[in-house]
């Protein structure tokens, strides 16, 4: 029973995080169409922005995570304007293969300013667990969840309370006409494609301190949020939120209680195992199947 | 005339290690060689079915651990008191089988993964090559798992009064790559010139209307998947018997992007690009070694990447094909596919 609390916690302590990751991936393929290859290495992008503002430079941890979002934002803003901009209107695989591209170049890059040297950081919070009952967890993770759910909470009052969000819902739906009642298509797109490529980077600057930095460290990252958002349908935000913790939990208990060595695998196996049983996805989408 | 030349080509690249004396651009032309098997075999998906297969290299690794393992031997612990023993099979016996198997995996993988189309279909193939790399990773009685697989023993041929002598040299491994690259050519050239490849064209340019008039679109989508299966568990089989190594990492997503390069580089759709690709990409890394870091050489890569969907969408073979055409005076005309040869 102790060990079932114990992985329920970290499931949606992880679970959080996943979130956050399928969240930014799923907007952008639900409102621009573009499989967005990079997100993995936005994720990179962002563990290494807070090794260097609150390792090297020394500055507030939490100030770190922010400037970290706020960069992710800037730095996804100009792949979309300068990579995919003057692609509009090409279609999906195309804008897949720029992305592809991107993202090897990102991945090149990063590894050749930071080296393939694996990089830590040090963080504010003690090493000690708080132990609640049966369950201990580490303050860092702790606060991970929280700044997570804090997001996720903002994401959906940004998407269903602001006029920015209603523009980007209209255009989700029907760009032509989003564009006839004068919504600027454009900048929705560059828009989008920031504030996702943001969430990334903030999810990576969240989850560095935690593990170590490598510049490969986006790879699997960017797997996992492609099953995330495939289990909760391309484009549906309740979906990827439901989706991550699905992932989550299907992660820590199988490595928990099955085998720890597939635990990277699973999502791929809930993949397959959803497109055998049900092809619409878990929370079915009409474009899916061809 | 156009196969004239294209026989002449072949017959002056199987002249080539006679007046090519460095073994190591031997060995550069045979590793792009392997690629340029991979490569025709993506084509036949990426270019004719127009599917973007991201995960073409579990064909390619289940290639070359099925080869392995059966020229190996190895023994399957499926439960029973007894594991399943599988003796050391003839080289050329696991090279075949490491083609069926991965043709069968094709047909698997396409039953499965052509339930659904576009991003899904390339989230999907990008899973099973992930799911694939992790079995090799943590299968480690059948595998050896991170510790590879050695010591694979060479590819044998009989030669008239010395029996059977196993293939070390260089020279003959390349003309061995060489024939399965025209092999691969060929039965891609028959295929999309047959009624199925004319299936495969239709219903990559319109599925709704391809159905409609009667294309059994999954069954053709499967068949061109065993069939590009095989060619790459072939692909994979040479890998393994050419570095006679082999571990999970030739799962990894970088295979994947390498060929996909190859073939929209060289261009998708056409039977001459995927060759004309995996010489120029197979080639560059090494001519860039000696001027550019790896982590540079990468860096262009992507560059190059970007630049070809901006600027040659079509790919090199259909561009340079197109320029010939224009400067020998004749009449500009759009190439379409299966007419480049």
């Amino acid at each position: 029973m102790a060990e079932f609390l114990q992985f329920t916690v970290n499931a949606i302590i992880l679970g959080g995080t996943y979130a956050l990751l399928g969240i930014g991936l799923t907007l952008i393929f639900g409102i621009m169409r573009v499989v967005n290859f990079t997100h993995g290495d936005l994720y990179a992008f962002g563990a290494y922005m807070i090794y260097m503002f609150a390792a090297l430079l020394r500055l507030d941890f939490f100030a770190s995570i922010a400037l970290a979002g706020v960069l992710g934002f800037l730095f996804g803003g100009a792949i979309e304007f300068v990579l995919l901009r003057p692609l509009t209107g090409a279609d999906i695989d195309t804008t897949m293969l720029v992305m592809i591209g991107a993202s090897i170049a990102l991945q090149a890059g990063e590894q050749l300013i930071w080296t393939g040297v694996a990089r830590s950081v040090p963080t504010p919070f003690s090493n000690a667990p708080v132990v609640i009952g049966p369950v201990s967890v580490l303050p860092i993770r702790l606060f991970v969840l929280s700044v997570a759910v804090c997001l996720l909470v903002g994401f959906y009052l940004l998407i269903n309370r602001t006029r920015l969000g209603v523009a980007m819902r209209a255009t989700f739906q029907d760009a032509d006409t989003a564009a006839l009642m004068g919504v600027n298509n454009g900048l929705i797109y560059t828009i989008t494609f920031a504030l996702g490529s943001s969430l990334a980077a903030l999810a990576g600057a969240l989850l560095g301190p935690i593990f170590v930095i490598t510049p490969t460290m986006g790879n699997l990252v960017a797997l996992k949020a492609f099953a995330i958002v495939i289990l909760g349908g391309l484009g549906n935000i309740v979906g990827a939120t439901v989706g991550g913790f699905v992932l989550a939990f299907a992660e820590e208990f199988g490595a928990g209680y099955i085998s720890s060595g597939y635990r990277d695998g699973i999502g791929f196996l809930l993949i397959i195992l959803v497109l055998i049983v049900r092809p619409q996805g878990l929370f079915a989408m009409k474009e899916r199947i061809g | 005339m156009r196969r004239a030349s294209a026989w002449l080509i072949v017959v002056v690249m199987a002249t080539l290690p006679w007046w090519m004396r460095d073994q190591y651009d031997l060995y550069i032309l045979t590793s792009a060689g392997i690629f340029i098997v991979a490569a025709i075999s993506l084509n036949l998906l990426l270019g004719y079915t127009g599917q973007l297969s991201l995960g073409h290299v579990a064909f390619f690794g289940i290639g070359a651990y099925v080869s392995a393992l059966m020229a190996l031997g190895f023994q399957l612990d499926y439960g029973a008191d007894q594991p399943w023993i599988v003796d050391p099979q003839p080289v050329w016996f696991a090279f075949a089988g490491g083609i069926v198997v991965a043709g069968c995996f094709g047909w698997l993988i396409g039953r499965l993964a052509f339930r659904v189309r576009g991003a899904y279909f390339v989230i999907v193939s990008i899973s099973f090559a992930e799911v694939m790399r992790l079995v090799a990773l943590n299968w480690v009685s059948l595998t050896q798992g991170p510790m590879a697989l050695n010591n694979i023993p060479p590819l044998s041929i009989w030669i008239p009064g010395r029996g059977v002598e196993p293939l070390y040299s260089r020279e003959y491994f390349y003309e061995l790559v060489l024939a399965v690259i025209v092999v691969c050519f060929l039965i891609t050239q028959r295929l999309v010139s047959s009624r199925t490849g004319r299936a495969f064209v239709a219903l990559r340019e319109n599925e709704p209307l391809a159905r409609s008039i009667g294309i059994n679109v999954t069954h053709y989508l499967v068949t061109a998947t065993v069939v590009s299966a095989g060619m790459a568990g072939a692909a994979g089989g040479l890998f393994a018997f050419s570095i006679h190594i082999v571990d999970p990492d030739v799962f990894l997503f970088v295979y994947t992007v390498t060929m996909v390069i190859m073939v929209i580089g060289g261009g998708k759709g056409t039977l001459s690009g995927p060759i004309v690709g995996g010489l120029v990409f197979g080639i560059l890394p090494e001519l860039l070694r000696d001027v550019a870091r790896p982590e540079v050489q990468w860096l262009l890569y992507g560059a190059v990447m970007i630049l070809i969907v901006f600027f040659l969408p079509q790919g090199i073979a259909p561009a340079v094909g197109s320029l010939f055409a224009h400067f020998s005076g004749r009449v500009f005309r759009k190439m379409g596919p299966g007419l480049s040869a």
